[in-house]
């Protein structure tokens, strides 16, 4: 069962299912992400992290299971609902998403421009406002095919936080990152969380960078939280499985070896395998 | 037994497939259809797409619109002149180009430059999220993406289709009065005689619309359905020239057989 204990709970998931095909990617997931903490989500490649993010986000429709933002179960809203609630969420995706026609300054006004009225000169302040909190004032000409991965990534939290939300959830924000891309992204996500209020998501499999700005992880695998809690009382689990996917261990409960048949069998019987040839 | 077992499976399969892919297509358009109105707020948006799949495209049409008029000129010369009918090269030039090769050709143009600029674009911006980001920023990739390319498509067809059509008669005109001798006032009078604004004209220009239709919506649905991969854009980049053309041409068939089937 998921803590409910301290602060006041954002969004809740409950029971969720989803399935793609017969792989499972929630199979009665339970959660539960605190107001103004940072809630990692981890889990090994292709566990379908970025799934729940969409589902989260009401991009897609569970099989079952309700998922909860801010006390509306995004999966039963109407169209102008589930908008209304949207520009109260921000979402950094893994490529950026960054709109490539634009300009650095116009992809960050883009939001503000849809959904606001503002006159030129304020729109201009608070892009630049949101553009000097990820360091980037500076490059607000640029096309975003003249950005490296770090900058790209920074300009689309500025564009996530351009209208203030209640909560940022960030799709692998440290994959393809160098050390010193990296060390920002992570003082970034834990900054403007405290420094906005903000509630963050972040879905990560990097272990190190994540444990040191959560204050509470979930790690999924098939579909199941295999465990959770505070970095610390992860770090001190018993679960061999735990241990192996927090510590990188290369064997263990998850095999090295894909599975075939016996190794010995392979070499030997050379005649029944289509490679032998 | 059971090899007829699995082709008629196979054959169950394809059917579903291409049923499911004709549904989703069709709710895709009635969707960008039901957003449309919305755009009389954002003019900007579609004036925009105007400039990319028509403005862009008018270079290709104009270049082959002369040529094509200028073939039409000179095969039409080398059939009337055994008959004596040169003076109707005109009516020979005009009447294939505004009532076919205008709008079949440019469709194919169309389909050819600015249809599979449409998906490959729309395809990437689904294998790079930007679509996805979208949502999430509650901005609809409808009204955003989808509608403004669509309505520049069907505005852009008809009026480039005029202006292949315009490029073809001077170039039949150069060819023909310039070159070949046939007499001016026989070439524009019998053209102007002959050439009716609503049965030829017109019915042109609803050929160009209804393949100006045809070809964006193709173009948008195959990159919005595309597999976000490399190989997934250029297969669907592929499927809109190969299917456009063949829509346009054989939808030219029933058009033609509506329109002048009992003229």
């Amino acid at each position: 069962m998921p803590s409910n204990k301290g602060d006041e709970v954002l969004v809740k998931i409950r029971g969720l299912r989803f399935f793609r095909g017969s792989l499972p990617i929630a199979d009665g997931v339970d959660m539960d992400i605190r107001r103004g903490k940072v809630t990692a989500i981890m889990g090994p490649s292709g566990t379908g992290k970025t799934t729940l993010l969409k589902l989260i986000g009401g991009q897609l429709y569970p099989d079952a299971g309700e998922v909860l933002v801010d006390g509306k179960n995004i999966h039963t809203l109407s169209r102008k609902e589930l908008y209304a609630l949207r520009r109260r969420m921000g979402m950094l995706f893994q490529s950026g998403a960054l709109l490539t026609d634009l300009d650095v300054f116009e992809n960050v006004a883009f939001p503000i421009r849809e959904h606001m009225t503002l006159p030129e000169s304020m729109l201009r302040t608070l892009v630049l406002m949101k553009l000097e909190s990820v360091g980037l004032r500076g490059a607000r000409d640029l096309m975003p095919s003249e950005l490296s991965g770090g900058m790209a990534r920074r300009v689309a939290l500025a564009r996530a936080i351009a209208l203030d939300p209640m909560m940022v959830m960030y799709d692998e924000p440290f994959t393809g990152q160098d050390p010193i891309s990296m060390g920002v992204l992570v003082q970034l996500i834990r900054r403007l969380n405290d420094a906005l209020g903000l509630t963050s998501i972040v879905v990560s499999h990097d272990v190190k960078e994540t444990l040191s700005i959560a204050d509470y992880v979930y790690v999924l695998s098939r579909g199941k939280v295999m465990g959770q809690g505070s970095p610390e009382e992860l770090r001190k689990t018993d679960s061999e499985w735990l241990k192996q996917f927090l510590q990188g261990l290369p064997d263990g409960p998850v095999p090295f070896h894909y599975p075939g048949p016996d190794y010995f069998d392979d070499l030997i019987n050379q005649d029944v395998d289509s490679h032998a040839s | 037994m059971e090899k007829i077992l699995d082709r008629l499976q196979g054959l169950g399969v394809l059917a579903l497939n291409v049923f499911g892919r004709l549904g989703r297509g069709s709710l895709f358009l009635f969707h960008t259809l039901v957003i449309m109105p919305q755009l009389w707020r954002r003019p900007g948006l579609v004036v925009r797409q105007i400039y990319s799949v028509g403005v862009l495209t008018l270079l290709i049409i104009l270049v082959s619109g002369l040529f094509v008029g200028m073939v039409l000129g000179l095969q039409g010369y080398t059939t009337l002149v055994d008959f004596g009918a040169q003076e109707s090269l005109g009516v020979v030039v005009s009447l294939s180009l505004v009532r076919e090769l205008g709008p079949v050709v440019t469709a194919l143009l169309f389909a050819g430059r600015a249809g599979s600029a449409l998906t490959a674009e729309i395809g990437l911006m689904k294998a790079t999220e930007q679509l996805s980001g979208m949502e999430m920023m509650a901005v609809d990739p409808y009204r955003q993406v989808f509608a403004p390319r669509f309505l520049a498509g069907f505005i852009a067809m008809p009026i480039l289709a005029a202006i292949f059509s315009a490029v073809g008669v001077i170039g039949g005109y150069v060819v023909g009065v310039d070159m070949l001798g046939v007499d001016f006032g026989a070439f524009w009078s019998q053209m102007q005689a002959k050439v009716d604004f609503h049965e030829d004209v017109m019915n042109g220009v609803v050929k160009s619309l209804v393949f100006g239709l045809v070809c964006v919506w193709i173009a948008l649905y195959e990159g919005y359905d595309a597999t976000p991969t490399a190989d997934g854009v250029s297969r669907a980049t592929t499927r809109t020239v190969v299917h456009s053309s063949l829509a346009v041409l054989g939808l030219d068939f029933v058009l033609t057989a509506l329109m002048f089937g009992d003229l």
